[in-house]
């Protein structure tokens, strides 16, 4: 803050002794905290406070869930109210969420569907994709009420505001960053869309990818905006169109090279469109909106400790790493103690004593990866531990 | 009690080495069908038990603020060691277990995990499962077979010393969280090596167990007496909190010592285990542990352990599970004909305390004294303990002779 009016004396002396009144609040407030600390200990006040008030400041960052509703048959959006430390966010970024699902907690990223509201609520749209056991649940089985884990919001797919002439790419669930910019731009409410001063000069095409008319999610809020001519919208079902092919692209949207492209979909789409783009010198940002799957194989290698040793599917993770030289935490080696329990950041494993198979996706791996016990599961595939 | 490899009739002697792998498998089957159908519910049931018992915590020291009224020092007392109880039963034994790990709630998770007792968590984790529970009643592997100051089996030389173990055994009650912080830091192995040539993880992990044991006595004994001051309830809230902590202590102590100790569980011999295949692990397992019966009640203040057996057979199973799966074990011991020992905790309080007192005197002692030798009996224990070894050696071998003498009439 920037204050060049010079203040009387009086007022300076007045505000110098506020000052060492917070230094005296904030030395109190400290000797209050270990007091607490000490009455609680082994615990820490917070694990007390977190069963009453979940969403205060200054503990971990939690969102309690306060409306579904569906959006389509397999798609929902989640209305969340985030804790008190929630710092806000730009439309297009996404959240991670751990949400327990059959007992295990799970992290997901979602992108937010909306710009910033005046309540204060968030929101994250979901589809339920085959097998999905997160997807299925938010979009199913998530009641009001339920208490899930937020990550701040995060991403770099937000909208440069220099440009005015945009392309919007969307294809399945990656049309919801995108829902979300534009609800930042377009307010729809009950009276219909609103026109604000800082959207006026825009000109934006939504091309729309998906592969039925029904399964297409937010259809309905991207023809509200067509008919009110906020965009032009550009929808191509795979069954009707078939399968989207990138050299279309300049006769669906023939002005393209006079636009920046966002993107947001599949990893094989969006590859394609950066070889189209890159090949035409055009400008595109893309955000790939599945997170990648593991799948299983039998054997591999295990990298632990800086190094990477081949490892078979009927040795414990534990022997292998032992056997390159790596000081591994162990206990009994038979899968009772939990003495040799670490963290996997990447890669599948199986439990040898009943096929059971643990992967450790990216979203789990940003939060400290899936703890396995090393001394009982084998390598399904290429590992990282760490150590 | 004296080793199964001693015995004139092993109970495992009509199992053949197919019979052992067919238990294992069997009882694979049944750890697998809890391990499918584990979720949602299970997570809820200890979510629950944690904020129950942080209720009753708070509830109860909040209550104490006040206890220079009686009423107020009685239920706060009382709600303090059952909270007391449950936090390290139900809640931190079970969750250092890694009964719960398969949540993969950082904050319910074994390697995160510190339970309000004086031995750090870590330390008890190695003690506990890798030692204990590995090397099961097996004689010179185990810890928990007498803490390593009792006499717990016949083939143990008696001498003098062990007339006093009802005496330790009833001091290491009172003190149980110190007795466990002792033995997870092996204490007497350690003090009995000179100061300088003691190992820097030793003294490393004596310094986390005195700063644990400081925060912990500063809670009880400290911060919680000093914010009661204000009604004039500082002592009562110490007193109140020690009671705590000593209710805890004996009962903790008391249901440990029903799981391994009553007459009928059997030891092992340390050669016994080697290259021990998981059906004989399970065996082991089976023979070496004793359970308790009783109300719903009852197996949640014991954190379950009241299923030793089922704990012992999957400890990293959740403990809420236990008592589904205990009428399928049992099934298995009645199929195989082995004894699966249960009884209430009272009879199984008395049954170990009767083993700890037979075996603080001379082997046989205690069956052979009657009221008319009672005189005789105590001139030849008098004897024993004042003369030296060689008097011992040849008491023993008389009362050997007699016992034989009379067995060969009979």
């Amino acid at each position: 803050m920037t204050d060049t009016i010079a203040r009387p004396p009086v007022l300076r002396r007045a505000r110098s002794a506020r000052l060492e009144g917070t230094e005296v609040q904030r030395t109190l407030r400290h000797r209050l905290v270990r007091l607490a600390e000490a009455a609680t200990t082994p615990l820490v006040p917070a694990d007390y406070l977190d069963h009453v008030a979940p969403l205060r400041s200054g503990t971990d960052l939690r969102a309690r869930i306060v409306d579904v509703h569906a959006e389509t048959r397999d798609a929902a959006t989640i209305v969340l109210k985030p804790g008190a430390d929630w710092a806000g966010h730009v439309p297009g970024q996404y959240i991670r969420i751990g949400i327990d699902v059959d007992g295990v907690r799970e992290w997901r990223a979602y992108s937010l569907t909306h710009g910033p509201r005046d309540d204060g609520l968030i929101s994250i749209t979901v589809k339920a994709v085959p097998d999905g056991k997160v997807s299925n649940h938010l979009v199913h089985a998530a009641r009001p009420g339920t208490l899930v884990h937020l990550e701040q919001a995060a991403g770099d797919f937000v909208l440069d505001q220099s440009v005015t002439q945009l392309l919007f790419i969307t294809a399945g669930s990656g049309v919801t960053p995108v829902i979300g910019m534009l609800r930042n731009l377009f307010p729809v409410t009950d009276s219909g869309v609103v026109d604000l001063p800082r959207s006026k000069d825009l000109d934006i095409v939504v091309v729309h990818v998906a592969p039925t008319e029904p399964e297409s999610i937010f259809i309905d809020n991207l023809r509200e905006l067509a008919t009110h001519g906020a965009i032009r919208l550009v929808p191509r079902y795979d069954d009707q169109h078939g399968v989207l092919d990138v050299a279309d692209l300049t006769d669906l949207v023939p002005d393209i090279a006079e636009r920046t492209t966002y993107a947001c979909g599949p990893g094989g789409l969006l590859d394609a469109l950066t070889a189209h783009h890159e090949q035409a010198g055009l400008k595109i940002f893309t955000e790939q909106f599945r997170a990648g799957f593991v799948e299983a194989g039998d054997g591999g290698t295990l990298t632990v400790g800086g190094i990477t040793v081949e490892a078979d599917g009927a040795t414990p993770l534990l022997d292998v790493a032992e056997a390159a030289g790596v000081l591994m935490p162990s206990g009994c080696r038979m899968g009772v103690c939990f003495g040799c329990v670490l963290s996997l950041k990447e890669g599948a494993v199986r439990d040898l004593r009943n096929g059971a198979i643990t992967t450790a996706d990216p979203i789990s791996s940003a939060n400290g990866g899936v703890p396995i016990q090393t001394c009982i599961n084998a390598a399904a595939g290429a590992c990282t531990i760490e150590r | 009690m004296t080793t199964i490899q001693k015995k004139a009739v092993n109970p495992t002697a009509h199992l053949s080495a197919e019979d052992i792998e067919t238990l294992g498998h069997e009882l694979d089957a049944i750890r697998q069908e809890i391990l499918d159908s584990r979720g949602a519910a299970d997570a809820a049931y200890i979510r629950t038990v944690i904020k129950t018992q942080r209720g009753l915590e708070a509830g109860s020291r909040a209550l104490l603020l006040f206890s220079i009224f009686p009423p107020a020092w009685i239920a706060g007392t009382t709600g303090l060691s059952i909270a007391k109880i449950l936090e390290n039963m139900e809640i931190g034994h079970n969750i250092m277990h890694g009964q719960w790990d398969w949540m993969r709630d950082p904050k319910i998770h074994s390697t995160t995990w510190e339970w309000d007792n004086a031995s750090p968590s870590d330390q008890w984790k190695h003690g506990h499962n890798e030692l204990h529970h590995t090397y099961t009643n097996v004689v010179g592997k185990d810890n928990d077979l007498g803490y390593g100051i009792m006499r717990v089996d016949e083939d143990q030389r008696w001498v003098p010393f062990y007339l006093g173990q009802p005496l330790w055994n009833f001091i290491n009650a009172c003190f149980f969280e110190y007795g466990i912080a002792a033995y997870d830091l092996e204490l007497g192995k350690n003090l009995a090596i000179p100061k300088d040539k003691r190992s820097e993880d030793f003294k490393a992990r004596a310094k986390q167990t005195l700063r644990k044991i400081r925060q912990q006595a500063a809670k009880d004994y400290l911060v919680h007496p000093a914010l009661s001051i204000p009604t004039g309830s500082f002592v009562p809230t110490l007193a109140a909190n020690f009671t705590a902590n000593v209710v805890r202590n004996l009962w903790t102590h008391s249901v440990i010592m029903c799981g391994h100790f009553p007459e009928g569980v059997e030891t092992f011999e340390k050669a016994s285990i080697e290259g021990e295949t998981r059906g004989e692990w399970y065996l082991r397992q089976m023979l070496g542990s004793a359970n308790i019966s009783g109300s719903a009640a009852m197996h949640m203040m014991t954190g379950n352990l009241s299923f030793q057996i089922e704990h012992h057979l999957y400890p990293d199973l959740p403990s809420n599970r236990y008592a589904e799966i205990a009428p399928k074990v049992k099934a298995l011991f009645d199929k195989y004909e082995l004894n699966y020992i249960s009884a209430p905790l009272p009879k199984q309080v008395y049954s170990a305390w009767h083993k700890i007192v037979r075996l603080s005197l001379p082997n046989g002692w205690l069956a052979e004294t009657t009221p008319a030798n009672a005189p005789k009996q105590l001139a030849k224990l008098y004897k024993m303990t004042t003369g030296g070894p060689k008097v011992r050696r040849a008491i023993e071998a008389r009362s050997r002779q007699e016992a034989r003498r009379r067995a060969e009439a009979a």
